[in-house]
């Protein structure tokens, strides 16, 4: 039971993390329909940014209280990010908005490929490990939950808490869902549909730069090619949820966490993700949308 | 097989179907037939479950009850209802066309009729494997393909353009091809869904004399759906009238043109037309109360489905469109709710009052379900909901 | 688009001031973008630990860069393009393209002039002008020679597209025997001509030709049948593996299991095909996705079969139907049977013809495919799934011949690649070939056979000759490695082709029937599927 509950958080911690870059990948593809290949390669750019970040707090403060540091890390890990992915999508996607489908998930590949492909160039193709930043743990009733742990989930769901409010209670939100369902009227309605997909993109980076950035805290290594495992369990976790839908990506998250410390625990660590890849097929042939996604009607 | 001749006169028979979506019924215990030969139009007013009943019988929707028979020239014949979606053009040879054009935009005219030949061909090409090695009796099959793929083209006036894409056709031009595609798979019911939608007069005219061709010279049986009167009227032999999933008149043009039922249910209810229509039933009572307009109480453009209250139910229909279904709103129900009364009032003087506070009830659209039918409770009279109705 | 009007005044911007505006902006967001990444390294230390290094002048360099190409960009880039396409009053004509300015005879003659000249000298050039010019120099060669061959292509165009199949079917059989003349005459003997083209023949040739076939086989199911498929590899990998697992134990020939890996991987296209029928367009996307991903990690982690990460060796090489083998030790080895000098570059030639043949195999089965009823169902499928069932077309056998016919093809090319590596190891089937695949299908036009061919030719060519580019050390420093920034200008090149064409390299579509005419059917009217 012990065991079962330690995996449990372990499990928790991890589906934070996959659930905060498949919201990224869930709101691009709810409101411009593509696949944004390059989001888990964000994800990777900022647990760089927070790297880079943290060494030169290193180098120019003697200490720093280790708050302020991940405070600032994230900070300016979401800033940078969100650059990119404005960028990117004003240079690689917006001109293929509206044109043959495929072309912006081509062109998103080849941004994804061009950025790790940047990291390798400028930072190195080896692994970059850090000294561990939190290592206090906590025991209780023989089940140990680190700090790192309780500040992943806690920053999870605070930024979920503020997401939520965005999209739900303010004018941007609105915008974004009315954007989701039909561009065109959107803009009709006086709606600057190509500024609300920018602070999309930007929303998402953000969210993704603070996965990387407890990614970093969380395992202590970062690598360039870290962007595609968990940009693509994340967004198996988005499908798996349901595309389109934002509970349904931190749901998703979740179980593709459970479902790997599951695996890892009761039957073998090489196969997990076989098995939640294999899940994931599985739960979309008995649900072709996903568990909270919308069933496409068809049409006749 | 050894079905009567009777049986074989009729190429298709629906029995008691019914399509129920959640808790709405779209179609609710349907009865009819279509003879071989005829052109059969089902018409009806928009959401009466037209299209519905075209899906049930081309195997897009499995129907909730019901029997769907279609008896074949040689004395086969099928239940739809079971068969799956591709073998009912394939075995039972029903072929049909969409409301909203389903062309394959991206390939030729000619590629798209040759699409159409598809299971005669994967025959012909030893289910390609033959073809692959260029067996001569694929070839030849293919060139007869193409062949009757330009019969079809000549037909439809298309043979100009038969090596256009099908996206960059007309409008009437697609509506055209799309019959050709249908007839090429060498049907013998044709399904048609709203055929004359978006054509201007001169091309619904060319459109009957296409159907009225493939009728005459092919023997294949038609069954359309249309909102086009001069369509229906012109080439229909028989009629079937829908509304809210139910058949309200069934017969040939002539006797649905002037069954009162339909021509409030669907033609639209003019106020004289509704007062012509009573007065030959012989209400005055009605009359005076329709003259005298809707209840103030009720206020302007009230309608029959704001009336009845929260007996609603929405569904999300197949085009997207949403259908609302309120009980009371049919129209057909309202004319046998006044016949019903005038004809209590011609019986017996004594149930005149009666009848008349019934239909003084109706008209102030109390819900009172007077009918013995209880389907509808005539709860609008008022002229609003004969306007609404409109005229084509 | 040249020119945008203030609200406040009435001046018209000029190109130059909204370029250096634009080219301000530009600046500011490489510099942010760039600050960390380039203006910092992280690097190890001694001990071990991660320590920065600053890099302030590359930062400024590249910053200063991106705003100059922004500037030119819109301050003379843009008008000139724009002007490109209006017509001139006075004339009536379209102003000189700058493929004609660029294209003249006396630059190719010159181009002709240099490259024979260098080719001349190419022996004593080292000692003519030391070794760094003779880098240079060797560059100018190639690109002279480059040159005159576009030139040719520029102005034989209309012949050569109108003849494009049969002439590239020509050349592309002709270029291991042009390749080893040139060598040879270079060198100045047939042996140095046939190790000299190794590299040629294998590098280029086969590495191509691998990615056209598998290219042409994903056609049949993205381009066709309009079903988006990102694990494709996964059939590329089960027909190696079938190949390794099944020559390395067994001692069978390829001949036997070429068409059993083909075989297997069409099973696996079924088995795949037949879960996910249901799914339509990005759902699909990822369970295909995923597919590859897992037959990757069997792969990887069942150790006993596959041998792990390490992969196979010692895989047995193809032998010509039995009768010639490419062992040295064998007694029916080539140059025993033959009478000549031994060498690799035959068995590297025999498999460049191998793959030749195969990749024509796919291409004559993909266009008799096209014009029969199977072939016209998938296109059909691709632009209307609920019509062709309402015309009487099973769409669930159809999509699955689809799957089961490109991953035969996929099984085709491993086995194939398996036996020119004579080793396999999971790092050969990760998603990014699955992605260049795709993007070779896509950037060459969907359903085009020769667009596709000539992406591959272009995209994997084009990395393949960053390799080449050793002269750039003499620039940058012995420690500047060009193939590091290969995949880095692979990912660009893709975004960049994709913005210039959306649609591909050819868009149109051929038709596969005709009354009177076969007219190639404009790109704005085919779909592209949604499943």
């Amino acid at each position: 039971m012990q065991y079962f509950v330690q995996q449990l958080i372990n499990g928790l911690t991890l589906g934070s993390i996959y659930g905060l870059i498949a919201i990224g990948y869930t709101m691009v593809y709810g409101i411009i329909g593509m696949i944004n290949f390059a989001h888990g390669d964000i994800f990777m750019v900022g647990a760089f940014a927070a790297l880079i970040v943290f060494l030169i707090l290193g180098a120019l403060f003697y200490s720093v209280p280790i708050v302020i540091a991940l405070l600032i890390m994230m900070i300016v890990a979401m800033l940078l990010t969100s650059l990119y992915n404005w960028t990117i999508e004003k240079v690689a996607y917006r001109p293929l908005r509206g044109s043959f489908r495929l072309a912006p998930l081509i062109t998103a590949i080849g941004m994804s490929i061009a950025l790790s492909n940047f990291v390798q160039v400028t930072q190195g193709p080896r692994n970059k490990p850090v000294p561990p930043m939190v290592s206090r743990v906590y025991t209780i009733d023989g089940i140990s939950v680190s700090l790192k742990q309780i500040i992943i989930v806690l920053v999870t769901v605070i930024l979920l808490a503020i997401f939520w409010y965005l999209v739900n209670r303010t004018a941007l939100g609105r915008a974004q869902r009315a954007c989701e369902q039909d561009r065109k009227m959107a803009a009709l309605m006086g709606i600057d549909v190509d500024r609300t997909i920018s602070i999309t993109f930007v929303m998402g980076a953000a969210l993704a730069a603070v996965a990387g950035t407890l990614f970093l805290m969380y395992y202590g290594v970062v690598v360039f090619s870290d962007g595609f495992t968990p940009g693509v369990k994340a967004f198996t976790a988005a499908v798996l949820g349901g595309i389109g839908s934002l509970p349904g990506a931190v749901l998703g998250g979740l179980m593709i966490g459970f479902i790997e410390s599951m695996w890892s625990a009761y039957f073998s660590i090489d196969y997990k993700d076989v098995a939640a890849f294999s899940i994931l097929a599985i739960v979309l042939i008995f649900l072709p949308s996903g568990i909270l996604g919308r069933p496409e009607v068809e049409k006749v | 097989m050894n079905a009567s001749s009777s049986m074989n006169n009729a190429i298709l028979q629906v029995e008691h179907l019914s399509m129920k979506f959640g808790g709405l019924v779209a179609i609710g215990d349907l009865s009819f037939q279509a003879k071989r030969g005829e052109i059969t139009a089902l018409i009806g007013p928009n959401g009466a479950g037209k299209t519905t009943v075209f899906n049930c019988i081309t195997g897009f929707y499995k129907p909730s009850e019901g029997m769907i028979t279609l008896n074949l020239r040689d004395g086969n014949n099928f239940l739809l209802e079971r068969l799956p979606n591709h073998e009912i053009p394939a075995r039972a040879k029903v072929a049909r066309t969409f409301q909203n054009i389903r062309l394959f935009s991206g390939m030729t005219l000619l590629e798209n009729l040759l699409v159409a030949q598809h299971n005669k061909l994967m025959k012909a090409s030893g289910y390609t494997i033959l073809g692959l090695f260029g067996y001569s009796g694929y070839r030849k099959a293919s060139a007869e393909s193409i062949e009757l793929a330009r019969h079809w083209l000549e037909k439809a006036n298309l043979v100009d353009r038969a090596d256009d894409p099908a996206g960059d056709l007309p409008y009437g031009a697609q509506r055209r091809l799309e019959i050709a595609r249908a007839m090429c798979t060498g049907p013998e019911l044709l399904c048609l869904d709203e055929p004359a939608a978006g054509l201007n007069p001169k091309e619904s005219a060319a459109l009957n004399a296409l159907l009225m061709d493939i009728k005459d010279n092919t023997g294949t049986s038609i069954l359309l759906i249309e909102h086009d009167m001069s369509v229906v009227m012109q080439i229909s032999d028989h009629v079937v009238v829908l509304e809210y999933g139910r058949k309200i008149s069934d017969g040939d043009p002539q006797s649905v043109r002037t069954d009162p039922r339909v021509i409030a249910a669907y033609l639209g209810v003019d106020d004289e037309e509704v007062e012509t229509v009573l007065t030959e039933v012989g209400d005055e009572d009605v009359i005076e109360q329709l003259d005298a307009g809707p209840d103030s109480a009720h206020g302007p453009g009230t309608s029959s489905s704001y009336l009845a209250g929260p007996v609603t139910d929405t569904i999300g229909h197949s085009e997207g469109e949403r259908v609302t279904v309120s009980k009371g709103a049919s129209r057909a129900g309202q004319v046998d709710e006044r016949a019903k009364a005038a004809a209590s009032k011609a019986a017996s003087p004594a149930a005149k009052s009666a009848a008349k506070s019934s239909a003084a009830k109706s008209s102030k659209a109390k819900p009172a379900a007077k009918a013995p039918s209880g389907r509808a409770s005539g709860k609008t009279t008022g002229p609003a909901a004969g306007k609404r109705g409109g005229r084509k | 688009m040249a020119v945008t009007v203030s609200p406040e005044s009435d001046v018209v911007a000029t190109p130059v001031q909204r370029a250096t505006r634009e080219a301000l902006y530009a600046g500011a967001i490489s510099l942010g973008l760039f600050v960390l990444f380039i203006g910092l390294r992280t690097d190890q230390n001694i001990s071990n630990e991660l320590i920065l290094v600053q890099r302030w002048g590359l930062l400024a360099a590249v910053v200063i860069a991106t705003m100059v190409g922004r500037f030119l960009y819109v301050a003379y880039g843009q008008p000139f393009l724009a002007n490109q396409k209006i017509v001139d009053v006075a004339t009536g004509l379209l102003p000189e393209s700058v493929a004609t300015r660029f294209f003249r005879l006396p630059y190719f003659i010159a181009a002709i002039a240099i490259a024979v000249v260098l080719l001349l000298l190419a022996g004593s050039l080292d000692g003519l002008v030391g070794p760094d010019l003779a880098d240079y120099a060797r560059f100018v060669r190639a690109l002279a020679i480059i040159y005159a061959l576009a030139w040719v292509i520029y102005y034989f165009r209309v012949f050569i597209l109108a003849h494009f199949s049969a002439l590239g079917i020509t050349a592309l059989a002709l270029y291991p025997i042009v390749v080893v003349l040139v060598i040879a005459l270079y060198t100045g003997s047939m042996v140095g001509g046939f190790q000299g083209s190794l590299k040629w023949v294998d590098n280029f040739g086969i590495q191509i030709l691998i990615y056209v076939m598998l290219a042409w086989g994903l056609n049949i199911v993205v381009g066709l049948a309009g079903l988006l498929d990102l694990g494709y590899v996964a059939f590329y990998a089960v027909g190696a593996y079938a190949y390794a697992l099944l020559g390395t134990h067994f001692g069978l020939s390829f001949w036997i299991l070429l068409p059993a890996a083909g075989a297997m991987a069409a099973f696996w296209g079924v088995m795949l095909g037949f879960p996910v029928l249901r799914l339509r367009g990005d759902y699909l996307a990822i369970v295909t996705l995923a597919f590859g991903e897992i037959i990757r990690l069997v792969i990887v982690n069942w150790r006993e079969v596959t041998n792990g990460s390490a992969g196979i060796s010692g895989i047995p090489k193809v032998s010509f139907f039995g009768l010639i083998s490419f062992n040295v030790s064998d007694p029916n080895y080539i140059a025993k049977v033959l009478g000549i000098a031994q060498s690799g570059a035959y068995y590297k030639i025999f498999l460049y013809y191998l793959i030749l043949g195969l990749c024509l195999l796919t291409a004559f089965v993909t266009v008799r495919l096209r014009r029969m009823p199977v072939g016209r169902a998938w296109e059909a499928l691709r632009e209307d799934e609920i019509a062709c069932r309402s015309l009487g077309i099973n769409t669930t056998t159809t999509k699955l011949t689809a799957f089961a016919t490109g991953a035969m093809f996929g099984g085709f090319a491993g086995s194939f690649f398996a036996a020119r590596q004579g080793f396999v190891s999971p790092e050969s089937f990760v998603f990014l070939e699955s992605a260049i695949i795709l993007a070779i299908v896509v950037l060459g036009g969907m359903g085009s056979l020769v667009g596709i061919a000539v992406a591959a030719l272009v995209m994997i060519g084009g990395t393949e000759a960053l390799r080449e580019l050793d002269f750039l050390k003499r620039i940058f420093g012995p420690d500047f490695t060009p193939e590091l920034y290969r995949m880095l200008l692979f990912g660009m090149a893709m975004v960049i082709v994709m913005l210039w064409k959306p649609r591909g390299f050819v868009g149109s579509r051929e038709p596969t029937a005709f009354l009177k005419i076969r007219r190639a059917v404009s790109g704005s009217f085919t779909k592209e599927g949604h499943g």
